[in-house]
């Protein structure tokens, strides 16, 4: 039936078409086919791998959908038509695709490793930055220390359904204790190391413009870093299913400038203490109306 | 086989001396008292197409839930218990069982035996996953579970769900996986004893070789699952705190018992479709399968493999990157042997004369498309990038890519190509043309938007999502192909009901088949074979074929055209 042949012929053409235009697409609609910009270096390094790894994926999906339109349009049966060749295998053609595969997979394994200490070495905090108190004790399991002083530690902890975030005696002087909600603020040209935990269930610390995502487990703490050139604003959500709320457990980064910082955590700082000092005078006029 | 037993010995007078006649059943007790492998199979395909549409209207539920931003259309609390049902749904009651029906009905006529091994443990293996699918959705009737298929402990612990729905999850894998357990010792004991005369491993044919693999798979990958949800029950009625921190407990036990069996299912769920495409794509391209050992040797390589990389699910766990580096090597290990097997396909067409048949175009769709979903498994597998897609839609497109790219497409080419055997009737070929495409517009209509809104950022599993996240035409496009995808589906229900009673006949062999299963009638009898053939290459049929041309040719007939 010819119009089928046709038709089929079309689709097959059609199909051909459509892959093109994937390929050709990643230039025109940067974000689609890569990450969003990022605004880390860990994360910069990581779309740089995805990135590598996709144009070596694109070579591989073209050699494939190729062979199999050019397959399927080549070898159809005809009225007349040669018939099929009895081929059980070919030894060397078998061995050969069997190896270049492992030889892209063993590229990509060292490329991965070149990369792999900058993604999870948080680097010395710039000049610019924040300085922060000297001879912090930084509670590192996996992750090694920043060089150098000036790294701010963050605690940061998830809760059903909002995120706590701690700053630990790595301040100079700004607040004697600061902590904060939904919103992390964070001087620029700082290295913050992350101390990740949860207090109930699981959930994800995930900032997509921050590098990668690190899971907030109870009983355990996860680490992770960023050191963020542009002030702005960045945000997130937790990514790990963590109860009904789950869509609503939003958080962002805000990166201020080092002087910006320093005010806001003298603010924060002294309106944490005068909430409390208020609580205990609350505290206090309860007992003694009683 | 029938009952008239011989005359006594001794006897002179011919006296009839039978006691008792078996009768026959017929009707619906037929089907309940069944041992019948291919009535078991049978039963297996359709209820697991019903579980399967029932997956389907959840996913399509979530889907228009999520085609605009803000959308009210669904609670978080329904949300939540239809990802967990359509996930569990399409695993445990779709895939695995759907991909035992297609073994139970055909290990026994590929491999020349008149029935499986154990057939009433056959037939329980059948009861205890439809025993395990009403426990999982009765909880329907009071409070389905919502913890998503993973059921990740403390979440899914007493203290934050306490639904009885996620017992009932726990007694679905329970059931689901003692039946799939039996069964898969009935598959290893049927295909290691009772192959044909000649039928040495290999003469096997690829799919009883891929029945064989996924079977070893589920007895060493179950018993972690059984174990870590009785853990679970403990946990949440008996006071044990295996998964608590609290009572010194460990919530990253489970993602490991979870995942030990968990990926392993990933394979137990794909190499019998690659089983399925590799009896397929022969015969439509009149050509022996290229590389028949090194396919065979593939399935046994990404079996091992496919228990070592488990923790690839946990990459974003806090876990010290030595141990992220082997499981990182492990999974591109395992790559290697799917692209053999992907490069042997498109071989077995090279130079074939290809027969442009429905379940040609299924088949064929399944490396097409499986190709998208290992490559995307590739970026994943190196874990500092999964640490940015890891739970995003970029991980819900690499999955579907592989299970409904590859095993669902592999499962409908299987469902157009034995239909015929097992009804004696054709499928319409207008229609399974029209499904497939359909299907394939929609599919990748669906999901392939799915990888660029993980890359900007949209995690899985959140009810809704604001207009400013910019993830709504990426939603609405999605939500669009699926219900597109539904429509190619039904388009095969409706062939399927049709063709039951006014299909073309088959007879024998319609597609010229290689394996035994086309030797017999269509449908078969209950005894399967009255002879069994001597079986002397891997393409047993086309051996019958060749001796019955020869003889014909003798005797200078030309009664029945064979090439």
């Amino acid at each position: 039936m010819p119009p089928a042949l046709r038709s089929s012929r079309t689709t097959l053409a059609l199909t051909g078409a459509l892959l093109l235009l994937l390929v050709a697409a990643p230039a025109a609609f940067g974000g689609i086919f890569t990450f969003d910009e990022q605004g880390s270096q860990n994360g910069k390094d990581i779309s740089f791998l995805y990135n590598i790894t996709l144009i070596i994926g694109l070579v591989i999906f073209l050699v494939v959908e190729g062979a199999i339109i050019y397959c399927l349009v080549k070898y159809r049966a005809r009225r007349g038509g040669p018939d099929a060749e009895q081929i059980r295998g070919n030894t060397p053609l078998e061995i050969g695709w069997t190896v270049g595969a492992a030889v892209i997979l063993v590229g990509l394994t060292v490329l991965t490793f070149l990369y792999l200490g900058d993604i999870t070495d948080p680097p010395a905090s710039s000049a610019n930055g924040y300085q922060a108190a000297e001879g912090v004790q930084f509670a590192t399991r996996d992750q090694p220390k920043p060089p150098g002083n000036g790294a701010l530690e963050i605690d940061v902890n998830g809760q059903q359904y909002m995120w706590r975030f701690d700053y630990p005696g790595s301040l100079k002087g700004e607040a004697e204790r600061l902590y904060s909600f939904y919103e992390m603020v964070v001087p620029t040209n700082t290295t913050v190391t992350l101390n990740i935990t949860a207090s109930d269930v699981i959930h994800s610390w995930w900032i997509p413009t921050l590098g990668g995502k690190a899971d907030a487990t109870p009983g355990y703490t996860n680490e992770t870093w960023f050191k963020i050139e542009k002030p702005g604003i960045y945000k997130g959500q937790c990514a790990e299913l963590c109860g009904e709320n789950h869509a609503d457990m939003l958080a962002r980064v805000r990166a201020v400038p080092p002087d910006e910082f320093r005010a806001w955590a003298a603010k924060q700082g002294a309106d944490i203490k005068a909430a409390q000092v208020g609580l205990g005078l609350q505290r206090l006029q309860g007992v003694g109306s009683e | 086989m029938t009952a008239t037993a011989p005359p006594p010995a001794g006897t002179s007078s011919p006296e009839v001396t039978l006691r008792q006649i078996k009768e026959p059943q017929t009707g619906w007790l037929s089907w309940l008292t069944t041992t019948d492998h291919k009535k078991i199979g049978i039963m297996y395909l359709v209820a697991t197409f019903m579980f399967f549409i029932l997956g389907g209207v959840e996913a399509l539920l979530m889907r228009l839930q999520l085609a605009v931003s803000d959308n009210t259309l669904v609670n978080p609390h329904t949300y939540d218990a239809l990802l967990t049902m359509h996930g569990t749904t399409m695993v445990f009651l779709f895939i695995v069982p759907v991909l035992a029906g297609f073994g139970n009905y055909l290990v026994p006529l590929m491999i020349g035996a008149r029935d499986m091994a154990f057939p009433k443990l056959n037939a329980l293996s059948f009861w205890l996953f439809i025993f395990g699918g009403l426990v999982f959705y009765a909880s329907l009737f009071f409070d389905p579970p919502g913890a998503g298929w993973t059921s990740y402990a403390p979440l899914s612990d007493d203290a934050y769900l306490q639904s009885g729905g996620i017992d009932a999850w726990i007694f679905l894998v329970h059931l689901t996986g003692l039946g799939s357990l039996v069964g898969a010792i009935n598959f290893v004991a049927t295909i290691h004893n009772m192959r044909a005369k000649g039928m040495g491993w290999g003469r096997m044919p690829l799919f009883v070789w891929a029945i064989l693999i996924y079977s070893f798979m589920l007895i060493l990958a179950l018993p972690s699952i059984a174990a870590a949800v009785t853990m679970l029950l403990t946990d949440r009625h008996f006071g044990t705190a295996f998964f608590d921190t609290t009572g010194g407990g460990d919530p990253l036990l489970w993602q490991h018992m979870f995942w030990f069996f968990g990926h392993p299912e990933v394979y137990i769920m794909i190499l019998p479709a690659f089983g399925i495409i590799s009896e397929i794509l022969p015969v439509f391209a009149r050509k022996p399968m290229f590389g028949y050992k090194a396919m065979a040797a593939a399935l046994a390589a990404i079996a091992f493999l496919g228990m070592l990389v488990w923790a690839h699910h946990m990459f974003t766990t806090p876990t010290a990157t030595v141990v992220l580096v082997f499981f990182m090597l492990s999974s591109f290990a395992i790559a290697v042997p799917t692209g053999i097997k992907i490069f042997n396909w498109i071989a077995t067409l090279w130079r074939g004369s290809i027969v442009f048949k429905t379940p040609l175009y299924f088949a064929a769709a399944l490396p097409a498309l499986f190709v998208i979903g290992g490559i995307s498994g590739v970026l994943l597998a190196i874990f500092p990038v999964d640490w940015q897609l890891h739970d995003t839609y970029f991980v819900v497109a690499h999955l579907h890519y592989v299970l409904f790219g590859g095993t669902v497409f592999g499962i409908f080419a299987g469902l157009y190509y034995w239909f015929p055997k097992m009804s004696g009737r054709m499928l319409s070929e207008g229609l399974g043309k029209l499904s497939f495409w359909v299907m394939f517009a929609g599919f990748n209509l669906t999901f392939l938007v799915q990888h660029s809104a993980g890359l900007s950022g949209m995690p899985r599993r959140i009810y809704r999502y604001p207009e400013a996240a910019g993830w709504e035409g990426f939603n609405f496009i999605s939500t669009v192909g699926s219900f597109l995808l539904g429509i190619g589906v039904l388009i095969t229900v409706v062939n399927v009901i049709r063709s039951l009673k006014k299909g073309r006949r088959a007879g024998n062999d319609p597609w010229q088949g290689n394996t035994l299963e086309w030797f017999t009638q269509s449908p078969p009898p209950e005894n399967n074979f009255d002879v069994v053939p001597l079986v002397r290459s891997v393409e047993p049929m086309k051996d019958i074929r060749r001796e019955v041309e020869k003889s014909t040719a003798a005797e200078g007939s030309v009664a029945q055209p064979v090439s």
